[in-house]
């Protein structure tokens, strides 16, 4: 029986093997040649030989596409040296810093003869990277004082809290989207504006912070009573308390669920297309229109799975190496 | 003493957190309201007793027309919703109960293939999967005229697909199909990408749910001579169902409110309505209020649900 299932579940898995295989590879055109691609049956890699300047940078300057390639590396090896425990010290807040003012000089430039570049024309892949460490690195903070205030016994307070929590999870982020696309500069006096990507990232860190919340407080309820009353009795103040007892500890915990939300979030900063902003679909969906290249979604398509999938798929391998301990 | 100032403390953080909360309230409000002043909006819902002048692509249960009011559109965008929603969340519970068991089976290449699909359905985002989707059906499969026939009866176009319902065959006419059972594009792309997502992520708590039961209790089964099939669904089974009903609740949830990507390749559900109105009327305030407001309801009431299950399992 069991052998039966291997060997019908083995052929048809061959047999769609194959099909893929014949039509990602074999059949497919890989120089950027439009002509060609009409020509045959198979995949039109060219597509993205043709287009993946403008996918991955948007419409950067041309001559430029070094400082926002540069600026990505740098986002990344960022993110990577922090998933290192021995990096987990006060100094690596100063190596953010130190990294993301180099990178907003490479963005921006305007100093060290790299001409300015304004933040309308930053797109691509740098613009998905961007939204996702920002949205994090400010939701952080503002989610261990949501959860703190979910905890904390003040019944106003909590009941704000609670209340913004639930609001925030209970709607679709596009909604959230959409209030900070078109009610937000009805909520702002007259003749003060700020541009669509700010409003973007505020939804964003918004609805970061409400997730990234739960995630905090189920670190704090994990944490055994004994250890608060041990605090109390040693005298410390609330603050004292929660800074150097509580949190170290509840964070510690935290790591892995938090690792499963930030994924989840950086899967989500890609509805940031259907308000218009230049992030790496909206490049695609744009490379989708010129005439010459349309009806090539399937591998456009495929092609940014594969590139969230290469992002997310090493935060989850990484998680996961993190629950095994 | 110190109990009293510690009460005095937490009145006055409680008293600033409010103050604060109201200053900014009044602020944004005063704010929005000079505003709407400015730009000549009239605030309120009167809007929705005028006539809408859109057409809609889908209306199921109901009829309607562009003459018809914004109310009776969103209340078409609402169905459509509820449509693909509860469409969605029967098949991938179907899907993801499948694979879920799949992933603990006992055949090596079965599990593998499932851990494969999981891994990458959950690691890359929905919408693109979506993208990926409505591009899939709408440029690779052929016009209406050529359309693939898997089944007699049933058409495979990129129009949709058409399906035969007793008394009413689909027909070739001009340059699409009438009659039968329709399937627009957009719902096909939306559902298939909603029921592949989401059934990744019930097919890991269903997973969960069976290695939660303890081993003994599968032993038992064995020793009483139950085969491996019968020992599933008559032991291990039922007591897993006490750790996957709550998180699947929150998938269903999940589902109805990532159904609002609709509006990202054009299939007409509340979101997708209500920006319509929003870019036609300038009612923004009001629009987003409603999806917020139809969305909480929905929230809401699962959880509420979700309470009144846990409290019965208790």
């Amino acid at each position: 029986m069991n052998r039966l299932l291997s060997a019908v579940l083995g052929v048809v898995i061959a047999f769609l093997a194959w099909r893929f295989i014949d039509w990602a590879l074999l059949q497919a055109v890989w120089q950027p040649d439009s002509k060609a691609c009409r020509a045959v049956q198979g995949a039109c890699w060219g597509f993205i030989a043709e287009k993946h300047r403008f996918i991955l940078f948007g419409t950067y300057p041309y001559e430029q596409h070094w400082r926002p390639a540069l600026a990505s590396i740098l986002l990344v090896l960022l993110w990577a040296l922090s998933a290192w425990r021995i990096f987990w010290r006060w100094w690596l807040v100063l190596l953010w810093l130190a990294g993301l003012s180099v990178i907003g000089i490479l963005m921006w430039g305007g100093v060290l003869g790299l001409p300015y570049v304004e933040n309308e024309r930053w797109g691509g892949l740098i613009l998905t990277l961007l939204l996702s460490t920002f949205g994090i690195a400010l939701a952080f903070p503002l989610s261990i004082l949501l959860a703190l205030g979910r905890r904390s016994g003040m019944p106003v307070i909590q009941a704000l809290c609670v209340g913004f929590i639930e609001l925030v999870r209970g709607v679709p982020l596009i909604s959230i989207l959409f209030m900070a696309s078109v009610m937000l500069p009805l909520f702002l006096p007259a003749g003060v504006s700020i541009d669509k990507l700010l409003r973007a990232q505020i939804a964003l860190i918004l609805f970061a912070a409400a997730y990234l919340a739960e995630v905090v407080r189920g670190g704090l309820q994990a944490i055994p009573k004994e250890q608060y009353e041990a605090a109390d009795a040693v005298g410390l103040t609330y603050w004292q308390k929660t800074g150097t007892v509580i949190l170290p500890q509840a964070l510690r915990i935290a790591v892995p669920p938090l690792v499963n939300t930030i994924i989840g979030f950086f899967k989500d900063t890609s509805l940031v297309v259907i308000i218009g902003l230049f992030d790496l679909l909206q490049t695609i969906k744009v490379s989708l229109q010129d005439p010459a290249w349309s009806g090539y979604g399937v591998e456009a398509y495929l092609f940014a799975a594969l590139v969230y999938f290469a992002f997310c798929f090493a935060m989850s391998l990484y998680s996961r190496r993190l629950e095994r301990r | 003493m110190a109990l009293d100032h510690r009460k005095a403390k937490r009145i006055a953080y409680q008293a600033a957190a409010l103050a604060a909360l109201l200053g900014v309230a009044w602020y944004l409000v005063s704010n929005t309201l000079a505003n709407l002043e400015a730009r000549r909006i009239a605030s309120g819902f009167a809007f929705l007793w005028r006539e809408a002048g859109f057409e809609i692509g889908e209306a199921p249960f109901q009829r309607y027309s562009a003459a018809d009011t914004y109310l009776k559109a969103l209340v078409v965008g609402l169905a459509n919703t509820f449509k693909v929603s509860l469409a969605g969340i029967v098949l991938a519970t179907v899907l993801g109960a499948a694979i879920g068991l799949f992933l603990v089976s006992a055949n090596r290449l079965l599990k593998a293939v499932s851990r494969a699909y999981v891994e990458f359905m959950r690691n890359v985002p929905l919408l693109v999967q979506l993208f990926f989707w409505y591009a899939l059906i709408t440029e690779t499969l052929p016009p209406p005229p050529q359309a693939l026939q898997p089944l007699p009866g049933v058409f495979l176009s990129n129009r949709g697909i058409f399906f035969p319902l007793p008394g009413s065959a689909p027909v070739l006419e001009g340059f699409n199909f009438s009659g039968g059972l329709a399937i627009t594009p957009e719902f096909a792309a939306l559902l298939v990408g909603l029921v592949t997502y989401t059934a990744a992520f019930i097919a890991e708590i269903v997973r969960a749910g069976v290695l939660s039961v303890s081993r003994g209790q599968r032993e038992a089964a064995y020793a009483l001579g139950l085969t491996r099939r019968l020992a599933m669904r008559h032991v291990v089974l039922p007591q897993a169902l006490r750790v996957i009903v709550p998180p699947l609740t929150s998938q269903y949830l999940n589902l109805t409110k990532n159904s609002s990507l609709a509006v990202a390749i054009g299939y007409p559900d509340l979101v997708s309505i209500a920006n319509t109105i929003i870019n036609q009327t300038g009612q923004a305030i009001e629009g987003i209020a409603i999806i917020m407001a139809v969305y909480l309801t929905i929230s809401l009431s699962i959880s509420v649900f979700m309470n009144w299950y846990n409290a019965r399992l208790k």
